[in-house]
């Protein structure tokens, strides 16, 4: 690659078409967990998208999916001891998998940033705020502490805090749950990252503020015209907010299209699910709602020839139980299914059946 | 904060006055005679009659209790019945020296307990973790005086590296304004006193700091192998923080949290071992100054250290407490 | 056309199976654990060498005559006829030793069983009485715990004169608060159970729940607690000794003792003070292991 330059590109960029080489390019990426004296489970594989610059991609699925995984993975947080990975991450043409310590804390913070889970504990709880939000930029600005902790309470005020600089020498325990994932977008932003990734930065939070957030991160990342991976268990949330969506189940994705033709015509039964368990408004009352049926942890292993989705689907073939579905392209998606829904929006997995 | 510190401070005062109530029953509920028993079985009667007389055996009860903890009040300890002088004073005069002894064994204790917890807790399970946790174990079970006297023998006797007992070395001229001699060379300009004061700490220190460094190691360890996995630790490694910071500001600040708290627990086997310490390198200090009295049955000086001890240990441990807000931001009363 | 629904089976191994009471599981961990098994060694050969020094040494211990007779300060190293050599009044060593054993064993032992009977009786009055017993125990327990452990054993020996027992309840006392807040703390946590509330709500007697619920839950913790402490009474025995307290009768043969006569001969021959410095050591490092091990095998949050 050219040199680059570090500073952000043109803020507009979202109304430009995004560049053609991605900035991220997650190619079969597997991740293997093996404890002590217990057998391998394969928390991801085969797992591959793009992300292009300025471009909001979702991560959809339920606990267990892998989604979560797959982020920890992108950005390097997964521990060393009883974990394999495999595949490529490409992040700007380099594999952050195969690289040095030093190489990925250099990218880590500064060009791919992360917003947690839980605002509760992903703070460290004795040190104020400011001083978290500082010392990313301390390291990756090269600024001292004092002009650190302006910038600070800039960023504090940008996320919507309101007494900047009171709150900035506050402690983490001071601040309401709300606030506090406030901080952590503004630490995820605080050196204007290419690549943001944001693992369900809603779920701990009540619904009310949960909207507040989600506009906030809509918000910044148009203006900053940063790269989003938004994962999530939420269909709403990601309406909202990714042009693409991976849909993944059980380590795999299992569908992947922009966000229109998905929510319009889901082709996954899985997907489907989804969309048709969302309770409406609209629907009749007294209409039962449509959950999909079994849970999580009924599901096949993908490897000895199943679909993992086999026992709760209700698009089930013969196939399902004997062979693996590969991920296909299907005009303008990817598909890993034998026997799709076919047209029509929000068919549930019971009437699947052509 | 303020009203914290005095809520604590008022609960010492009902423990005290039971502590008191008790050693006064103590010398009195005996089998025999409390005269007999303070002076021994081959008392002569008309030694005995002085002792009542002077202690007051023969009032009534209640006034002997009043005159007890008046005399208390007025910070009158007792007089040792050995040495014929006032208990307080001994203590205040002998107190420095076993502060130096305490300070130095918890200085070694954390320089050397510290690092070795945070290098077991971060890799647990490993050859490094178990090497660690087996010396530290043994910091427990080999008793202080047992091990003072094996560094005496090795150290001292032995290979010559250090005086085998007291403070400071004969030949040494020194002044003692402040009775805490490294303190005193500082203060009086004599750099080779202070020195060889420092010295004189240097064995019975690891001797005796070896139970706080079992303490420390252990419980370093298990924190730092938890909050290693800590969410917040995970943000930091997100931010590509360097190691050295992430292990400085988020783990060990966290980590070291729970080590602190036991400070105050820790300085209760201080003070016992520092008893035995003492006697084996004779050093000037409360401890053995105990030993002697318990050789003797000094009953006045047991008392009075009992008494002594329980209002010291007391007030450090609110010293103790009152500190956790300096170090936990949670834990302080805005 | 579907499939009937096939529901994947739990994956078997890494989980207990179902209804394995704590004890069972605590037996299997223990039976895997090298730190148990080297602790239980320890403390059987303890307990062993303790019982059976009359039989085991090679000579007749010493007896006061013995020793109240001329002392020959001639002492000897290890030699073929006193395998660990001989003392200052000319008693074998490894005779001096295995009867020493019995003393730890028995003052150890003894004061333990006071502390627990003692401290468990109060601590579970307190727990389960609750209001001003409460209050008044733990007052008590306070005052006791406002001087360190070990110089509250001081104390006591010293009013109590010289002889074992003046041991045995000095340390037995000192272990009492201990044992007090633990019954007191598991009564209390218990008390608000789910279990507890469901026997109350089945009209159970107050005092069924807690001898049959509660007390037996505390059991677990307890004797954890009280193998830490005789590995502690170990120690506190030989230390008080080591100050002049207790039985001071050089004939009667005691660990901590035989280190105090032995110092000033250090110099010539320190094995008078480091055979029995040692036996301390590694008895209390055998009970330390296995109550370690013991706690660990009943923690049913098995954390490595």
């Amino acid at each position: 690659m050219t040199t680059r330059s570090t500073m952000q590109e043109d803020p507009t960029a979202g109304s430009e078409p995004p560049r053609t080489d991605p900035l991220l390019r997650v190619r079969d990426l597997s991740v293997t967990f093996q404890r002590r004296g217990q057998e391998a489970t394969a928390a991801v594989s085969e797992v591959s998208f793009d992300v292009r610059s300025g471009q909001h991609v979702g991560l959809v699925g339920e606990s267990g999916s892998g989604k979560s995984v797959t982020s920890l993975a992108i950005m390097g947080l997964l521990p060393d001891r009883g974990v394999r990975v495999g595949g490529t991450v490409e992040y700007e043409g380099r594999d952050l998998l195969a690289m040095k310590a030093a190489d990925k804390n250099a990218i880590r913070g500064r060009q791919i940033a992360m917003v947690f889970q839980d605002p509760m504990t992903s703070l460290n709880p004795v040190i104020n705020v400011g001083l978290q939000i500082a010392e990313v930029i301390e390291r990756h600005r090269d600024k001292s502490r004092g002009e650190a902790t302006e910038m600070a309470v800039d960023l504090l005020h940008r996320v919507g805090i309101p007494d900047a600089d009171r709150r900035v020498h506050e402690y983490p325990h001071q601040l309401s749950g709300g606030m506090r994932q406030r901080v952590l977008i503004a630490i995820a932003l605080a050196c204007e990252p290419r690549l943001l990734i944001a693992d369900e930065p809603t779920t701990a939070l009540d619904v009310t503020i949960q909207a507040q957030i989600l506009e906030l991160l809509k918000e910044l990342v148009a203006d900053t015209g940063t790269a989003l991976i938004l994962i999530t268990h939420d269909l709403g949330v990601v309406a909202g907010l990714c042009d693409e969506v991976h849909v993944m189940y059980s380590g795999r994705v299992v569908e992947s299209a922009a966000r229109r033709p998905l929510f319009a015509s889901p082709r996954h039964p899985y997907t489907g699910g989804l969309l048709a368990s969302i309770p409406r408004l609209d629907s009749p009352r007294g209409e039962p709602l449509q959950p999909i049926p079994g849970s999580p942890t009924d599901t096949l292993p993908w490897d000895e020839g199943n679909c993992a989705f086999a026992p709760r689907c209700g698009n089930r073939i013969e196939r399902c139980t004997e062979d693996t579905p590969r991920l296909q392209d299907a005009g303008e998606r990817s598909l890993r299914c034998f026997n799709p829904l076919h047209g029509g929006s929000r068919q549930g997995t019971g009437d699947g059946a052509r | 904060m303020l009203r914290f510190a005095l809520r604590r401070f008022a609960l010492i005062v009902p423990t005290l006055f039971g502590l008191s109530i008790l050693l006064f029953a103590w010398v009195r509920i005996l089998p025999g005679d409390p005269a007999r028993s303070l002076l021994g079985q081959r008392a002569t009667p008309e030694a005995i009659a002085r002792v009542n007389e002077a202690y007051g055996f023969n009032e009534p009860l209640v006034q002997q209790y009043l005159s007890y903890i008046g005399a208390l009040l007025h910070g009158d300890l007792g007089i040792s019945i050995d040495l014929k002088e006032p208990v307080l004073n001994a203590f205040v005069d002998k107190l420095p020296a076993t502060i130096e002894l305490t300070f130095v064994a918890l200085l070694f204790a954390v320089v050397v307990g510290i690092p070795l917890g945070y290098y077991a807790g971060r890799r647990v399970g490993g050859w490094v973790d178990t090497a660690v946790v087996s010396t530290s174990l043994l910091g427990v079970v080999i008793p202080v005086f047992f091990l003072a006297i094996i560094l005496k023998y090795i150290f001292a006797l032995k290979l010559g590296w250090f005086d085998t007992a007291n403070r400071q070395s004969a030949r040494i001229d020194a002044e003692h304004p402040t009775n805490f001699f490294v303190l005193d060379g500082l203060v009086t300009g004599n750099l080779g006193a202070s020195w060889d004061a420092l010295l004189h700490l240097v064995l019975p220190g690891i001797a005796l700091g070896t139970i706080p460094l079992a303490i420390i190691v252990r419980i370093t360890r298990a924190s730092v192998s938890e909050v290693v996995h800590e969410d917040f630790v995970r943000t930091a490694e997100s931010k590509g923080l360097s190691t050295s910071v992430i292990n400085r500001r988020h783990v060990l600040r966290n980590a070291l949290l729970p080590v602190v708290t036991t400070i105050g627990l820790q300085l209760g086997l201080l003070l016992s071992g520092a008893v035995l310490t003492e006697t084996v390198f004779s050093l000037d200090g409360i401890g053995q100054y105990l030993y002697a009295a318990i050789r003797v049955r000094d009953y006045p000086v047991l008392q009075g250290f009992i008494l002594f001890i329980a209002l010291m240990y007391a007030v450090i441990n609110l010293i103790v407490d009152l500190s956790y807000g300096l170090i936990d931001p949670r834990v302080r009363v805005s | 056309m579907t499939v009937p629904l096939t529901v994947s089976p739990i994956a078997p191994g890494g989980v207990e199976e179902a209804g394995e009471s704590l004890w069972h599981g605590a037996w299997k961990r223990l039976r895997r654990s090298p730190m148990a098994i080297i602790g239980a060694t320890i403390v059987l050969l303890f307990v062993l060498v303790a019982v059976l020094a009359p039989v085991l040494a090679p000579y007749e211990p010493a007896s006061s005559e013995w020793t109240s007779l001329s002392t020959p300060t001639f002492v000897q190293g290890p030699t073929s006829e006193h395998l660990l050599g001989i003392d200052r009044w000319g008693s074998d060593m490894l005779t001096q030793l295995l009867f020493g054993a019995r003393q730890s064993l028995i003052i150890g032992v003894v004061s333990t069983l006071i502390g627990l009977f003692a401290g468990a009786a109060l601590g579970a009055l307190a727990g389960g009485l609750g209001g001003w017993v409460d209050t008044v125990v733990m007052r008590f327990v306070d005052i006791m715990l406002s001087i360190p452990s070990l110089l509250l054993a001081i104390s006591i020996a010293a009013a109590l004169g010289k002889s074992s027992y003046a041991l045995m309840i000095a340390i037995g006392v000192a272990q009492v608060p201990i044992f007090a807040r633990l019954l007191r703390g598991s009564m209390l946590s218990q008390s608000k159970s789910d279990y507890v509330l469901a026997a109350n709500a089945l009209g159970l007697r107050r005092r069924t729940i807690i001898m049959n619920h509660v007390l037996p839950n505390s059991l677990g913790p307890t004797i954890v607690q009280a193998t830490l402490n005789l590995a502690t009474a170990i120690i506190e025995v030989a230390a008080l000794s080591f100050l002049g307290l207790g039985q001071s009768d050089p004939a009667v043969a005691e660990w901590g003792r035989m280190i105090v006569s032995g110092q000033d001969r250090f110099l010539i021959a320190p094995w008078l003070s480091f055979y029995p410095g040692i036996c301390i050591a590694v008895t209390a490092l055998g009970f330390t292991l296995f109550g370690e091990a013991l706690r660990e095998a009943l923690d049913p949050k098995q954390r490595r």
